[in-house]
């Protein structure tokens, strides 16, 4: 569990009382509501394949926001287009079914200019690493206070099952009928290359885990990234399956939790290799104090980026929960702030004198 | 003994010289000395793609026009009077704009034999006799420069580069222009290089006194005040009027300004400018691209903003998936496309007005926008103004076409009173508007077709807006075939009733009974107004008309242009507004166009348009 700063409290008030539970939200007005999850259930019927894990999300999420103790009107959605992108609809916030890949630039716009908001980027894969890479890898790396969540099914579903961005290499799909050649991305090496500030996995079908992240996640003030893995029954369906199936998913899952040893199932462990890359070994033979316990909070992110390099080849070693969570400022922190600081060093602006600035003359 | 002073009506002005010469800098600051002199102004900076073009050849060459005058003007004028060339590449780049008769001020100690060459002078101009017939002074700039910084402690290199202040203070003496404004401005920019700072005065004196004591300048002569309606008075270009006219937008509809932009030739300054002033709450977003930078403007447009996005040309093509999603969504956004010229980089730090239909059109589906278009520098203030009042009161983007002309020329600017500019106040939705206490997003005020506006962080006013269609009233998700002709056409209606809401098409016809109208758009008013004038002063009879509302129209436009038995509509395009003309109204409109990127000259449209007159008669 990624538990190490977060003291969440039912009520979205801090357990002493002093304001908001989450650090990612100081600037959001506290509800003095008490939600409970039907209240961010919206009146539109949910319109995804039967199956589709994007439910077990919505649910997730649904259930967690009472916890965030933010006022429903203080929360925004935003999404770009694909089958996640229909989030907004479903719930009972403001929110924004923006266009394709565009959605962490609209959330920038809003973030940067109300820091009032507690502002979710829902976002896939084709979405968020393909049309809208760029908007995506600059919102990381200015780390405006959003919290990006990319649904991950490796495929397109919406325009009808061809390869995403990160499908893998061969895979047969409408559009690659003998095997697509693209190299696939690895979300959580590009989001650290972008330097984020905050990075984790979950799975869909994990709720206990899905929601511990996405609380780590708004604990965060700055972007946060969250990769969720989440299955298409239609088009790629099962493609997560290693990773769920109760007799193989604990030898494969490393599950990492700050100040913990990193151990992939009871016998194999992370340790150093040779040219200070990160391996899986047997404990037995490598030896117990050989073992990385984890630190989210490496201001270098070589080791992140190291531990979410573990999952080649394909599943075999998955680590999933929080890579990295480091505190920076937030760009919309700084920008505020070079406002307030103008408005107090030079006072308020004045039209008239702004105007009849620079060189100027009267004429009778 | 003292000189003698000439006095003149008007001098048109146009320095000339290397990119790195600095003659931008130096037309500028001439610009203001004139300013601060009272005379009325246009000028027309004109400078290559590159930022230091190869120094001594053609494409390298950056000039400044200046046209000062003791009456009011509206152009920077067609042809110099005087020209400053600090080079061969210089003078041989504008010497064909330059009349016989005119004078030809050069630098001589550039005029070397490899110089020369360089821009394909087999013979020294000077010498050979081809500047027959203008007034040449051959001033050794250079050298007389260094000579006067002897005593500085320069290396020679700096000692050289003072010399567009010897020659702006020669300028200077030569039309007796104020100088305390040049020599404060000296002081603030080299504050921190004291050195450089005294050789610059001193090379700008030395350049006065030169002009005094020597003898190749027998006269110089005075331009007197012009008499321009009572007020205070600024210098202003465009880019600096549109950014003060947004600053003033925010305040007016008390909203916080947020600025989407991405860097781009010519629309660069005005997010320079926006970002100095965040002590009127003014963010300012440098974007990844042109499209976060829009989508960044309607992010926060939704949040309680005025949103505004900046760019040109190749940048509105990128913006406009977004423009069509502010249209679905119905949020107020101001889109400054600073024209130039196309298509593709086309001709970066040119002009040109060839982005109307893309404007109008540039989207997929039925995507109305209004689009306005500044006349004058000036104008631009008046504009952004006006954009934001019709994006605020009608929900609906708004495309400003400036352009490059526009953005870098400067005029005299009458400051307005703060106090009469118009109450732009906006109501965000504050509770529901529905029965039962519903909130319905798309329920549209009955006289603006506005929907309401309503932010975050209003409590019982939680919806959800995108790109799909929305169901009228509810702003649900449809796909019903009947809702969508009626969403299509209600956009449409919207848009087009602003016409009731913008002021008529103003008719400039002094004697009531021209049969020739010429309507104009955007950047051509000072050009298509000066031509008019012309052609008035030979007897000619012409209306003129500009339109600054490009859609909609104003409401009267078809009963004007059904006034005048021909009407002339000069474009720098291929005739787009003459095809939006002929297709709305079915009038067979006249279209003159010229793509050089460059305003028209006066003359050329007083020919074009009494050749219309003569064939009307
Ligand atoms: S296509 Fe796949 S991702 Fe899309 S809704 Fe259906 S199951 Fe879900």
């Amino acid at each position: 569990m990624p538990s190490e700063n977060t003291d969440g409290h039912p009520n979205g008030v801090a357990a002493d009382g002093s304001g908001p539970a989450f650090k990612g939200l100081t600037l959001v007005p506290v509800s003095d509501v008490r939600y409970r999850m039907k209240d961010f259930k919206s009146d539109q019927e949910v319109r995804w394949c039967p199956g589709c894990g994007d439910y077990a999300i919505l649910a997730a999420f649904q259930g967690f926001l009472p916890e965030l103790g933010v006022p429903r009107e203080n929360i925004v959605i935003v999404s770009g287009i694909g089958c996640s992108s229909r989030f907004p609809y479903y719930l009972s916030t403001y929110g924004m079914h923006s266009i394709h890949g565009r959605a962490p630039a609209i959330a920038t716009g809003l973030a940067a200019s109300r820091p009032d908001l507690s502002v979710w980027v829902v976002t896939g894969d084709g979405d968020g690493l393909s049309i809208g890479g760029n908007h995506l890898i600059h919102a990381l790396r200015r780390n405006v206070n959003i919290n990006v969540l990319m649904f991950n099914n490796r495929i397109y579903g919406l325009t009808k099952g061809q390869y995403s961005p990160t499908s893998e290499r061969g895979k047969v799909t409408k559009s690659s009928p003998v095997g697509s050649l693209d190299t696939p991305f690895n979300p959580v090496s590009l989001a650290l290359g972008a330097e984020a500030s905050f990075v984790a996995r979950t799975v869909d079908s994990d709720r206990r885990h899905l929601t511990s992240v996405l609380r780590a996640a708004a604990d965060h003030p700055g972007a946060s990234f969250v990769e969720i893995y989440q299955n298409c029954p239609i088009f790629n369906d099962d493609a997560f399956e290693p990773l769920k199936d109760p007799g193989q998913r604990d030898a494969r899952l490393l599950r990492m939790e700050h100040g913990e040893p990193l151990m992939v199932g009871a016998d194999r462990g992370v340790v150093l290799g040779e040219y200070g890359e990160l391996v899986v070994a047997d404990v037995a033979e490598a030896g117990e104090d050989r073992v990385l316990r984890h630190d989210a909070h490496r201001t270098d992110p070589g080791y992140a980026f190291a531990l979410s390099r573990l999952d080649r080849p394909a599943f075999e070693h998955v680590p999933v929960g929080l890579f990295r969570s480091v505190r920076r400022p937030s760009y919309d922190e700084m920008l505020n702030g070079q406002i307030a600081e103008a408005e107090t060093t030079q006072g308020r602006g004045d039209l008239a004198a702004l105007l009849a600035s620079g060189d100027t003359w009267t004429v009778e | 003994m003292p000189k003698e002073v000439q006095r003149l009506d008007r001098v048109i002005i146009r320095f000339a010289g290397d990119s790195g010469d600095g003659m931008q800098l130096t037309g500028d600051r001439f610009t203001q000395e004139t300013a601060s002199f009272g005379n009325d102004l246009s000028t027309l900076p004109n400078f290559p793609a590159e930022i230091r073009a190869p120094a001594g050849t053609l494409p390298g060459v950056s000039s400044f026009q200046l046209h000062f005058a003791d009456h009011d003007i509206m152009t920077p004028g067609d042809a110099p009077n005087v020209l400053v060339a600090m080079n061969p590449a210089a003078l041989r780049a504008n010497i064909d704009d330059v009349p016989k008769g005119a004078m030809v001020i050069v630098n001589t100690d550039e005029f070397t034999k490899r110089a020369l060459a360089k821009v394909g002078y087999t013979a020294n101009p000077l010498e050979d006799g081809s500047l027959a017939g203008y007034k040449v002074s051959a001033v050794p700039l250079t050298s007389m420069t260094v000579r006067a910084l002897e005593d500085f402690g320069l290396s020679k290199k700096d000692s050289e580069r003072a010399k567009n202040m010897f020659a702006l203070g020669l300028l200077s003496w030569m039309y007796n222009r104020p100088t305390e404004g040049t020599l404060d401005f000296l002081r603030a920019k080299f504050a921190k290089k004291p050195d450089i700072m005294s050789a610059n005065i001193a090379a700008f004196k030395a350049g006065w006194n030169f002009g005094e004591t020597t003898e190749d300048f027998a006269v110089s002569y005075e331009v007197r005040p012009a008499a321009l309606p009572s007020g205070t008075y600024r210098n202003i270009t465009g880019n600096t009027a549109l950014s003060y006219g947004l600053v003033a937008g925010a305040e007016l509809t008390g909203l916080p300004l947020f600025l989407g932009s991405y860097p781009i030739t010519p629309a660069s300054d005005i997010l320079h400018e926006l970002s100095r002033h965040k002590r009127f709450g003014v963010r300012t977003f440098q974007a990844e691209d042109e499209i976060a930078g829009v989508g960044a403007a309607l992010g926060a447009s939704f949040g309680g903003a005025l949103g505004v996005t900046t760019t040109s040309g190749p940048g509105m093509v990128l913006k406009a998936e977004t423009v069509g999603l502010a249209v679905m969504t119905e949020l107020p956004l101001i889109v400054v496309d600073v024209q130039r010229g196309g298509p593709s980089t086309g001709l970066p730090t040119k002009t040109e007005q060839a982005d109307l239909l893309m404007a109008l059109f540039g989207r997929n589906g039925e995507s109305p926008v209004p689009v306005l278009a500044p006349r004058s520098p000036a104008d631009c203030f008046d504009i952004a103004v006006e954009a934001a009042r019709i994006a605020t009161k009608y929900r609906t983007p708004v495309i400003v076409l400036s352009d490059g002309y526009l953005a870098n020329g400067s005029e005299p600017w009458r400051i307005p009173d703060v106090s009469a500019l118009p109450d732009l106040s906006v109501e965000f939705a504050a509770g529901p508007n529905g029965e039962d206490g519903a909130f319905l997003p798309y329920l549209r005020d009955p006289e603006t077709l506005a929907r309401p506006w309503a932010v975050p962080g209003t409590a019982g006013l939680e919806h959800r807006i995108g790109g799909i269609e929305k169901s009228d009233r509810t702003g649900d998700i449809s796909y019903s075939p009947a809702n969508h002709d009626l969403m299509v056409r209600t956009r449409q209606a919207k848009v087009d009733g602003i016409s009731r809401d913008i002021d008529p098409l103003e008719v400039d016809d002094p004697t009531g009974d021209a049969d020739v109208l010429v309507l104009g758009w955007g950047g051509t008013y000072g050009s298509i107004g000066a031509a008019v004038r012309r052609v008035r002063r030979v007897g000619g009879r012409v209306a003129h008309a500009h339109l600054r509302h490009l859609n909609p129209f104003p409401g009267n436009l078809e009963e004007v242009l059904r006034r005048y038995d021909r009407v002339l509509v000069p474009e720098i395009n291929l005739g787009q507004l003459a095809l939006l003309l002929r297709g709305r109204f079915l009038v067979d409109v006249i279209s003159y166009t010229k793509v050089r990127g460059l305003p028209f000259k006066a003359e050329e449209l007083a020919g074009v348009l009494q050749e219309v007159i003569d064939r009307a008669e």
